[in-house]
C-alpha cells in the first residue's frame, strides 16, 4: 500500500490562501494561549522535565505496573480486558455490547477507538454509535476523519458546520451563529445520552496504585455518557498508565495548558470502579505500542499525553491541515508514530517536516520530535523502498562531487556558469521546482575561496 | 586567537561577501583568520534527508580538515549545528570528533561566548527584521525562544542592538520558521513557499527595511521569494551588517 504523500494534499490545502491562512490563525491563537499559561508556571520546565521522567520511569516497567494496574481496578469491582491489537479491541467492545443486546452507544472523544477504527466496526454491526464531543459529532456528521486530535472539525468553519447541521440535525437553512448550533448539538445529543444503554470513553491517564481511570474533557460528554446508562467501557492504551496518584497531578497542571491554553480542562474525572449497580469494563491494547516499547530509537514517543500541542506549533500543520497526513495522528508526533506501523505507506511524513523543533520545544513530556523525525528518515532511507533511486543516486552523486575538492570547485563553476548565462526559459524551465515561486540565488564570478585567494595577507 | 573559518558550501559559491565579511569581523576582534582550503561541505544536505551513508565521509573529511584548531567559527547556526549536534551518528566513534565538535561555533556566539563581546562599537542606521534560524535558536540556543519557560535572551538580537541607529522591529511570530528546512524547500514547495510568505509579511508589517539572520539558507529562501513578488526587502546575513556597521566591509563588492 502506498500512499500519494503528504506534499500533493498540502499543496491543495495551502492553494486556498485564505483559508489556509485562517486555519493557520486559529491554531497559532492556540499556541499563544498556551504561551501565556506555561508563563505563569515559573515551575514549567521542571514539570515538563519531571513529566518527561515519570513517563520514562513508568515505560521502564510496564508490565508490573499495568499487573498493578490492573490488580487495584479489579478490587474495585471493574473488569479488566487486555486487546493484543485493533482486532482484537473492536471484538472485546463489541461482545460487552453483544452480550448485553445492548444497540444503542455514546462515546466521548477517544483517539483509541479511531486508531482502532471502532465505529464502522460496530456500526456494521448494527450498533448506533454516537460521538458525543462536539467537534467528533461533527466530523462524524460529516463522515470525515478528525483533522486535529483535541479539535477535531478545527478544519470546519462556522457556515460549513451549520450548513452539515441543517442537513443532518435539522437546524435552520443559513444559520451559523455558534451558540445557535452547540444549542441545537447540545438537544440532539441529550436524546441520544438519555437513549443510551452504555458509553464508552477515552482514558487520559491511568493510575497503577488506585486502578482508577481520569478523563479529561471540556464539555463534560464524558461524564453524562458514564452517568445515564448503567455500562461503561473506558478503553486505554498501555502507555497511559501513571505509578501514583501524586504523578498524576503533574500531568494534569500540564495537559490542558499545552492542548488549549486552559489552566485546567472543564471536567476530570476519576473513575473508580462502577457505579452503583453498573458495570466498568476497562480494555487495555497494545496494538503496536509494545514494539514501539522494545525501539529504542523511538520509545520515547510513547511518552506522548495526546495534547496536541505540537500540531499548533508546527507550521507546516497550520498550513496543510490535519487531514493532509493522512493517519489517524497527524502532524510531528503523528509523523513519527505512523511509519513505524507502515513505513510503506506513510513514507512521506517524516518528510513533512522543516524540522524546525519548535515541536520538541512545546511538548509537554520533552518528546525530541525533530530528532525522531530525522531518525525516521535514516530509518525509511536505509530500508530498501520504491521511489527513491532518483533521490539516491542524487545523493551519491552530490556525496562524490562535496566529496572530492576539485570537484567541488569545479561543479561549483559550471553551476554558477549556467545560472549566470542561461537563458531563463531554461533556468526556470519544468525542472526547477524552486523557482516556481523563488528568484535562484545570485552566481557570483568568484567564489569566497577564489576572492580569499587574492585577499592578500589578511586585509581585503 | 587563531580560528579556523568553517564557510559552508553555499556560502563558499553563491555568498563570498558573507564569509569575506565573518572573517573581518574576526579580524577586528583581534583574531587571527584562516582558511583551510581543503573544505567543501558538513554533510548536511544529506544528513537531514536520511541518507546517513553519504554524509558520513563528509563528516569525517571535516574533521581531517578542522581537526587541531583551537576554534572553529561558521556564519550559519545550522551547519555549526550539524557537527555540534548530529555527527556523534556517523563520527562519533572518532577520537578527533570531540575536540573539533568543542572547538566550533556560529559566528554571534563565538563572539559573545568566547570573546565575550557584549557590545560592538558601530552604526548601522536602518530598521532591521531579525529572522531566527531554528537550529541556531532551538539547536544551539543562540536566544530563548518563544516556546520555552526560561529567563528572555538573545545572542545575536544582542549584538544587532548595540549598534548605534539600529531598530529592530518587533514581529508579531519573532521565532516562526521561514520554511526553508534544506531539501523540504522542493519536497514540500507549496508549503514551504507559503511560510516563507508569511515571514516576509510579517517583516513588512513591521516595518522592516532589512532582514537579517544567522543562516543565509534561510535568507535565500526569503529573499527569493522576495525578489518574485517585488517585495522591497533587502536581506544581509547578521556579519555583513556587523561588518558594514564597524566600518570593516569593503562595501559589498562580491554581492551582485
Amino acid at each position: 500500500m502506498t500512499s500519494p504523500g503528504h506534499a500533493v494534499p498540502a499543496a491543495r490545502f495551502a492553494a486556498n490562501e485564505e483559508r489556509a491562512h485562517w486555519h493557520d490563525g486559529a491554531l497559532w491563537l492556540v499556541r499563544q494561549k498556551r504561551d501565556r499559561m506555561a508563563g505563569e508556571l515559573p515551575e514549567w520546565e521542571e514539570l515538563r522535565e519531571r513529566a518527561a521522567r515519570i513517563k520514562a520511569h513508568t515505560c521502564s516497567r510496564l508490565a508490573e505496573y499495568l499487573e498493578a494496574f490492573e490488580r487495584e481496578a479489579t478490587s474495585r469491582g471493574a473488569k479488566v480486558h487486555w486487546a493484543r491489537d485493533a482486532d482484537e479491541h473492536n471484538r472485546i467492545v463489541h461482545g460487552i455490547l453483544a452480550e448485553r443486546g445492548i444497540t444503542r452507544l455514546v462515546k466521548s472523544k477517544s483517539m483509541l477507538t479511531e486508531e482502532c477504527h471502532l465505529n464502522p466496526y460496530l456500526i456494521a454491526r448494527g450498533i448506533e454509535v454516537v460521538d458525543t464531543d462536539l467537534g467528533e459529532r461533527i466530523v462524524q456528521l460529516a463522515g470525515e476523519p478528525p483533522s486535529h486530535i483535541v479539535l477535531p472539525a478545527i478544519h470546519k468553519k462556522k457556515e460549513e458546520i451549520g450548513e452539515l447541521f441543517h442537513r443532518t440535525i435539522g437546524t435552520e437553512a443559513g444559520a451559523s451563529d455558534p451558540t445557535y448550533l452547540t444549542g441545537a448539538a447540545r438537544i440532539h445529543l441529550r436524546e441520544k445520552f438519555l437513549a443510551a444503554q452504555a458509553g464508552l470513553t477515552g482514558v487520559n491517564f491511568a493510575v497503577a496504585e488506585t486502578g482508577g481511570v481520569v478523563v479529561c474533557t471540556n464539555e463534560g460528554n464524558a461524564d453524562m455518557g458514564t452517568s445515564f446508562p448503567p455500562v461503561h467501557i473506558a478503553c486505554m492504551g498501555v502507555e497511559k498508565l501513571v505509578p501514583r496518584l501524586e504523578d498524576l497531578s503533574v500531568f494534569i497542571r500540564l495537559l490542558a495548558r499545552s492542548a488549549t491554553g486552559q489552566p485546567i480542562t472543564t471536567y476530570t474525572s476519576h473513575f473508580h470502579g462502577p457505579m452503583a449497580g453498573g458495570e466498568l469494563h476497562v480494555v487495555i491494547v497494545d496494538n503496536g505500542r509494545s514494539r514501539l516499547l522494545a525501539d529504542e530509537a523511538f520509545r520515547g514517543a510513547l511518552a506522548c499525553i495526546r495534547c496536541g500541542a505540537c500540531m499548533n506549533t508546527c507550521p507546516v500543520f497550520r498550513r496543510s491541515g490535519g487531514h493532509s497526513y493522512g493517519w489517524t495522528i497527524p502532524g510531528p508526533i503523528g509523523s513519527v508514530l505512523a511509519p513505524g506501523r507502515d513505513p510503506a505507506a506513510h513514507y512521506s511524513l517524516p518528510f513533512a517536516s522543516s524540522l524546525c523543533g519548535s515541536c520538541d520545544d512545546v511538548c509537554p513530556v520533552k518528546i525530541p520530535l525533530h530528532d525522531h523525525l530525522l531518525e525516521r528518515r535514516r530509518q525509511l532511507v536505509a530500508a530498501p523502498a520504491r521511489g527513491l533511486l532518483g533521490k539516491r543516486f542524487t545523493m551519491r552523486v552530490a556525496r562524490m562531487v562535496l566529496g572530492s575538492r576539485a570537484l567541488y570547485e569545479l561543479g561549483g563553476r559550471v553551476a554558477r556558469l549556467f545560472l549566470r548565462h542561461g537563458p531563463r526559459w531554461l533556468l526556470y524551465g519544468p525542472w526547477n521546482v524552486w523557482g516556481r515561486q523563488r528568484e535562484l540565488p545570485p552566481a557570483p564570478v568568484r567564489t569566497f575561496r577564489d576572492a580569499w585567494r587574492t585577499r592578500g595577507t589578511g586585509h581585503g | 586567537m587563531k580560528v579556523a573559518l568553517f564557510i559552508p558550501c553555499y556560502v563558499d559559491q553563491f555568498y563570498p561577501a558573507v564569509g569575506l565579511a565573518t572573517a573581518r569581523v574576526l579580524e577586528r576582534f583581534g583574531c587571527q583568520v584562516v582558511f583551510p582550503e581543503e573544505q567543501t561541505c558538513c554533510g548536511q544536505p544529506m544528513a537531514n534527508a536520511g541518507f546517513a551513508g553519504e554524509a558520513e565521509p563528509l563528516a569525517r573529511r571535516f574533521l581531517d580538515v578542522f581537526r587541531g584548531y583551537e576554534a572553529i567559527v561558521c556564519p550559519s547556526g545550522s551547519c555549526t549545528s550539524m557537527v555540534r549536534n548530529h555527527y556523534h551518528g556517523l563520527v562519533g566513534g572518532d577520537p578527533r570528533y570531540p575536540a573539533v565538535r568543542a572547538a566550533t561555533y556560529e559566528l554571534c556566539e563565538f563572539l559573545i561566548d568566547v570573546l565575550k563581546i557584549g557590545r560592538v562599537q558601530g552604526r548601522f542606521p536602518k530598521r532591521v527584521g531579525l529572522h531566527q534560524s531554528c537550529h541556531g535558536l532551538r539547536e544551539l540556543r543562540l536566544g530563548s525562544g518563544s516556546e520555552r519557560n526560561v529567563a528572555a535572551f538573545n545572542k545575536v538580537g544582542l549584538l544587532l542592538q548595540s549598534l548605534e541607529g539600529l531598530q529592530l522591529v518587533s514581529l508579531t511570530r519573532p521565532d516562526e520558521c521561514c520554511g526553508f528546512g534544506g531539501t523540504f524547500a522542493v519536497n514540500e514547495e507549496a508549503i514551504s513557499c507559503l511560510m516563507g510568505r508569511d515571514r516576509i509579511a510579517d517583516h513588512v508589517r513591521a516595518g522592516a527595511e532589512v532582514v537579517t539572520g544567522t543562516d543565509v539558507s534561510c535568507l535565500m529562501h526569503l529573499e527569493g521569494l522576495a525578489r518574485r513578488s517585488k517585495t522591497p526587502l533587502a536581506f544581509r546575513h547578521v556579519a555583513e551588517i556587523l561588518a558594514e556597521a564597524m566600518g570593516a566591509s569593503a562595501a559589498r563588492e562580491e554581492r551582485p
